[in-house]
Parts: structure tokens; C-alpha cells; sequence
């Protein structure tokens, strides 16, 4: 009855014998590798993605007023909208990270190579497009971060030379911020970029399938375009298994691994907000982007201001066109890591720098902390055996906002040194001076303090240096 | 049996059919284009560089200076509490204000006011500046944005319709240009 059924559908269908082709096409045997799991790894969390958005769209409200109350009412309002808006958050986070290291193993197995450069091309359109999804998604919350964010990106693209503010007005659909903005971000995030990631990912998975699985590297097994389809050919022939069941069941062990992880992070963490009311009055907000953009946060705090224009419009063009010229720049030759150095290298560096950056983005030494004058008192430790005057440099210290940049006994900002030392640094003479006048990153404090103020200041920095070190003193004056 | 060089009836329809649809295709690009770019294109129309009122210049006593909110001139039904924004007001003296946006001049995080030590600091990547609005450190290439103000009847104006970026050609006023005097606006 069942095969009837069937029969009845492939008749009118014809579906079958193509199916059966694709998933019996043979494929080298060693491909059948856990290293190879990455590819359909992003595939299933993307279907998890579409599910659970289109999920979220039931209730969801592109609308600047409205946004963030059917967010609220996802979290604790509809049976279960929480877990879905967590599975949609972490999906994404999933999402980038498994992008990128199906890249860097795609990029150290050499499989950009001959013939597989549009292969490759069509994958950093995927990943500029995963970003891109991870970007918006992160407006549609639509909250503080969102609302600032929105600003960080019109800021950023406000450089752009000559078409900068035409360019901001595109981007947020008016003036400001505000209902435009939602909704054009809305049509991109539910639209424009899905269809365009479902006929990539369309054609990306064709050509995988037409050219074949890159075959496992084998040093000295050189890429040359006169003979390498030839070869495919023949490995695939003579060492070849079926795609299915073969290699297969590794896929769809990862695939199923990773939902679970994807759901095992929505119930442990929760969804990600939403913070604040996207309400542009309520200033005290300390903005910042999702995880995937960290590392742009750190390198904006850190680049020196005259390269910072440059480095954000040159920066990603140049990044963009290297890795779609890569297949070109090196289409045949060696595929193995184990004989490309400077691949291996690249990488590395990449891997470290992006870690590096979006670990000091986690606690962000470069940005004050805007309540440690108030928050933070002097630790006491600090005020033992201490003068009037060096307690009321104490207070000067506290009420001016120095905190805020400045911190004592672990506690304070990191935006400039700790303190805890600062009398072994400098002299009486040379604090004066930079509380004054500042320098360096400091700002001048002089229009700010009184004559008495400053001396009470600078009085309390003069005790702090470790207990069995002398503090600094100016030569002439020791003599 | 017509040969390469000539062309049948059917094959001259069909090339006909393919110009028939580039020319509506270019017919409907317009609008849509038109449609697409109108918030580059109405430029400053619809009234959203009309000048708004902060209040009465006694709210604003001298030497302080002190967080206001208004609405944009330019509102849409969506847009929810998206048009309040605020900004901050130094009344230096007379009739000599300053009034800042709240967005710093390096990426556009809201700058919060510091009495104490009469510095603005901005909580993202660290820029601050003076009670002025002149960059004092971090990364802001520039001043704080100001917006340009008029006193009238003892009410301040701004025009400030438009969320400054600091990219070139950003409408405010460039810092060379400040007006110092309610007349000069």
C-alpha cells in the first residue's frame, strides 16, 4: 500500500532516482571524517534557525513602539516563548562560530582549490550574510544595545567619503532612529537576507554535490587543473564508498550533537535580553554589541583616532576581496597544512587576534566606570594612619570622578593606571602637574580643582605607595 | 526554412517580448528606485529641521549645565518612545548657551555630564570632554555635536531634528561655526 502511495507520487514527482543519485554518489572514503561535519553542522543549525524564527514572527512586532513589549510577552507571558527566543539567540551564536570554523577547515584542507573556487566565493557571501543576520537579528531586539548600536552603525557609516550621510539616512530610513529603522531591518532580517542565504546555501550544496567533496589532503598530492578531475575520478572510483550510509552518520551524529548543545545553552542561559526600553532619554546605559562583534568593539576603543576611519572602510573591503580572491591567488598547488606554513600561520593569527580582542572587550579597560565614584568608596586600607589633609584629598579624590578611570585596591576603572603605587611613579611636583594639566589620555583637572583641593589631592596620592618602599621624591630637593 | 540570417516570425516576437519587459522593467524601476531612496531623496522637507522649544531659559540657571528631552519634530505612528531624545543644555551666561547632543563625536554612545569635575565621559570607548564640549581624551576625533539654538521670548529653540554622526557632512554645525550669542543662530 505504502510503495503504492509512493509509486504514485514519484510517477507524478520523479524525484526519486535523482535523490537516490545524490546520496549514493560516491565520495573518497577518508572524507567519511569528523572534520568533515561542519558544513552540514551550519546547515542544521540555519534550519533551526528558520523554524524558530519564523516561530518568533508569530508574536514578534516590527513596530519601534511595540517591539520590546512582545519580546517581554515572549519571555514570560507565552508558554514557552522564552525557550524559543533562547533557542533563536543561541542558534545564532551557534550559527557564526560553526560558519567560521567550517571556513578555517575548508581554508586548511586547501578545498578552495581548483575546481572548487565558486564553491568557496559563494561561501564568504554566506558568512557576509550569517554577520549580516547576527547584525540585524541583534536590531530586532529591539532594546538599548539595539537602539545604540543602530547609532554605533550610522556613526561608522557616516565616514563613508561623500556619500556618508546619504548612506545613514538609507541605513535608518530618516533622520534618527526610530520606527523606519525597525522595520527596514525587519524586512532584511526576515526577508531580503533569508532568501538570499536559502538560494546560496542552495547552490553552495549543488556544487559540493556536482564537484565532488574535497578529497583528505595528502602532502606532496599536488592540485594541477590539467589533471585533477582525473584524479578525483579515479580516487573516487577505486577508494571511493557511497555518500549514504558511508560518511553520512558522522553528519547527522555532529548535527544532532549541536541541536542539543544549541538547546542545552536555551535552558541553562536563558534568552539574551531584552535590556532596557529602546527609550533614547534614558542615557545611562552602558551599550554594547552582541558576542560575535566583540572583537570590533575592542579594535574601535583601541585604534589610534586618525586610523580608525581608514581601518573601518579600507579594513573590510580588503579582508572581503582577499578571501574571494584567494581561489584565484592560489587555485592549484599544495593542499595538505602540513606543507602550508603561512596558512597555518594566518590563522593562527586570526584565531588569537579576534580571541584576544574579544577577551579584553569582556571587561572593556578602556571604558570609565561610570559609577565608581559613587560605588567604589577608598578602600580602607588606604585611609589608615592618614592626615586631615590626606583624608580630604581622599574625598577630592572620590567626589571628583577620578574613580571612574582610575582604580584603587582592584576596584575602579582600568581606563587609566591603578593607583595603588602612583607616589613611587611620580613626585609631589610631577602629580600636581598631571592633575593639572593632564596628559597623556587625562584630561586637565586645573579649571576643576581649587588651590586647596589639588594640595588635599595630592597629598592623599603622595601616601600611596607599598609600605616598606620609599615614595618618589625629586633628586635636587633629596639632596 | 529560414537560414542564420534571417529571422522568423516567432523568433522576432520573442525578441520583441524580452524588449517589451525591459521596458516595463525600466518603467517600474523608477518608482520602486524613487521609493527605495526617499529617505536620502525628501531631503529636508517635512519639517524636521523645525526649530523645537526646550522650555523657558530659567530652567536653565547660569554655569550649569543640565539634561533636557524633546520630541522630534518629525514623528511616525511606529515610532514608539524612539522621537524623545535628549540633550544636554549649558547655559554659560546671558544669553549664551550650548546645547549638545547626547551622542559622543566618536560613535555616537550617549555621553553623561560629570559636574564634579566638569567632564562629559562617554561609557563605550572611553572618550571625554570638557564642560565646553572640546574633546579632552579618548578616541572622538572632535567636540561634542552641538546643536545650533535660538533665544526667543525667553524660550530656547534648537534645530535638532537630525541624529548627529560624525562623518563629513554631518548637518550641525562644524565647531568653527558655533554660534556664541542667541542672535547669531
Amino acid at each position: 500500500m505504502i510503495s503504492r502511495i509512493a509509486q504514485w507520487f514519484d510517477q507524478r514527482l520523479q524525484l526519486a532516482a535523482p535523490i537516490r543519485e545524490a546520496s549514493e554518489h560516491r565520495v573518497p572514503r577518508n572524507t567519511a571524517s569528523w572534520w568533515y561535519v561542519f558544513g552540514s553542522a551550519a546547515l542544521i543549525v540555519f534550519c533551526l534557525q528558520l523554524v524558530t524564527g519564523i516561530l518568533l514572527a508569530l508574536t514578534y512586532v516590527p513596530s519601534a513602539g511595540e517591539a520590546w513589549n512582545s519580546l517581554q510577552a515572549l519571555n514570560h507571558d507565552i508558554t514557552l516563548g522564552w525557550f524559543i527566543r533562547a533557542l533563536h539567540g543561541w542558534g545564532s551564536n551557534f550559527m557564526v562560530a560553526i560558519v567560521l570554523i567550517h571556513m578555517m577547515q575548508v581554508f586548511l584542507f586547501g578545498a578552495y582549490k581548483f575546481p572548487r573556487e565558486l564553491t568557496w566565493i559563494i561561501g564568504v557571501f554566506l558568512l557576509l550574510m550569517t554577520l549580516g543576520m547576527a547584525f540585524s537579528g541583534q536590531v530586532l531586539r529591539f532594546d538599548q544595545d539595539a537602539y545604540w548600536g543602530l547609532g554605533i552603525g550610522a556613526s561608522i557609516a557616516s565616514r563613508v567619503p561623500v556619500a556618508g550621510p546619504a548612506v545613514v539616512k538609507l541605513m535608518l530610513g530618516g533622520p534618527i532612529i526610530a520606527g523606519a529603522t525597525l522595520s527596514r531591518f525587519f524586512a532584511l532580517h526576515v526577508f531580503v537576507i533569508p532568501g538570499l542565504l536559502i538560494a546560496l546555501v542552495c547552490l553552495h550544496l549543488l556544487m559540493v554535490f556536482k564537484l565532488g567533496i574535497n578529497e583528505w589532503p595528502m602532502p606532496g598530492r599536488t592540485v594541477r587543473r590539467a589533471t585533477y578531475l582525473h584524479e578525483y575520478h579515479e580516487l573516487t572510483t577505486k577508494d571511493g564508498a557511497p555518500f549514504v550510509p558511508y560518511a553520512i552518520w558522522k553528519d547527522m551524529f555532529f548535527a544532532a550533537f549541536i541541536l542539543l548543545a544549541v538547546a542545552a545553552c536555551a535552558v541553562w542561559f536563558g534568552p539574551f535580553g531584552p535590556s532596557g526600553k529602546p527609550d533614547p532619554t534614558i542615557i545611562q546605559t552602558v551599550p554594547k554589541p552582541d558576542y560575535f562583534f566583540l572583537w570590533l568593539y575592542a579594535l574601535l576603543s583601541l585604534l589610534p583616532p586618525a586610523l580608525e576611519t581608514p581601518a573601518l572602510l579600507i579594513g573590510p573591503v580588503l579582508v572581503i576581496l582577499g578571501l574571494l580572491l584567494l581561489p584565484f591567488l592560489s587555485g592549484e598547488g599544495e593542499k595538505s597544512w602540513k606543507r602550508r606554513p603561512i596558512a597555518v600561520l594566518t590563522v593562527m593569527l586570526i584565531a588569537v587576534t579576534l580571541g584576544t580582542f574579544t577577551h579584553l572587550a569582556e571587561y572593556a579597560p578602556w571604558s570609565p566606570r561610570m559609577n565608581a565614584w559613587s560605588g567604589a568608596p577608598v578602600p580602607a586600607q588606604f585611609l589608615h594612619a592618614t592626615t586631615a589633609l590626606q583624608r580630604q584629598g581622599a574625598l577630592v579624590f572620590q567626589v571628583k570622578q577620578c574613580r571612574n578611570c582610575h582604580a584603587l585596591g582592584d576596584s575602579g576603572g582600568q581606563r587609566g593606571p591603578a593607583l595603588d603605587s602612583v607616589a613611587v611613579r611620580l613626585t609631589q611636583d610631577q602629580l600636581i602637574r598631571q592633575v593639572i594639566q593632564g596628559g597623556g589620555n587625562m584630561p586637565a583637572y586645573g579649571k576643576n580643582l581649587s588651590p586647596p583641593e589639588t594640595t588635599a589631592l595630592v597629598a592623599f596620592l603622595e601616601t600611596l605607595h607599598p609600605a616598606g618602599q620609599a615614595p618618589a621624591r625629586n633628586f635636587a630637593v633629596g639632596q | 526554412m529560414p537560414n542564420d540570417t534571417t529571422l522568423s516570425r516567432r523568433g522576432l516576437f520573442m525578441k520583441l517580448g524580452v524588449l517589451l519587459n525591459g521596458v516595463v522593467a525600466a518603467a517600474l524601476a523608477v518608482p520602486i528606485g524613487r521609493f527605495l531612496l526617499s529617505s536620502i531623496t525628501r531631503g529636508r522637507a517635512n519639517g524636521y529641521l523645525d526649530w523645537v522649544s526646550l522650555g523657558s531659559v530659567t530652567h536653565f540657571p547660569e554655569g550649569e549645565t543640565r539634561l533636557v528631552t524633546f520630541r522630534n519634530p518629525l514623528v511616525m505612528p511606529t515610532d514608539g518612545k524612539t522621537v524623545d531624545t535628549a540633550c544636554w543644555v549649558r547655559h554659560v551666561e546671558g544669553d549664551q548657551f550650548q546645547v549638545f547632543a547626547v551622542n559622543c563625536a566618536h560613535l555616537g554612545c550617549p555621553v553623561r555630564w560629570f559636574p564634579q569635575s566638569g567632564l562629559f565621559m562617554c561609557p563605550c570607548h572611553g572618550g571625554a570632554y570638557y564642560r565646553d564640549g572640546s574633546r579632552a581624551s579618548g578616541p572622538p576625533e572632535r567636540g561634542l555635536f552641538e546643536y545650533p539654538y535660538k533665544v526667543d521670548n525667553g524660550l530656547i529653540t534648537i534645530q535638532a531634528g537630525e541624529m548627529p554622526t560624525p562623518g563629513p557632512g554631518a548637518s550641525l554645525l562644524p565647531e568653527s561655526t558655533r554660534p556664541r550669542c542667541g542672535g547669531c543662530a
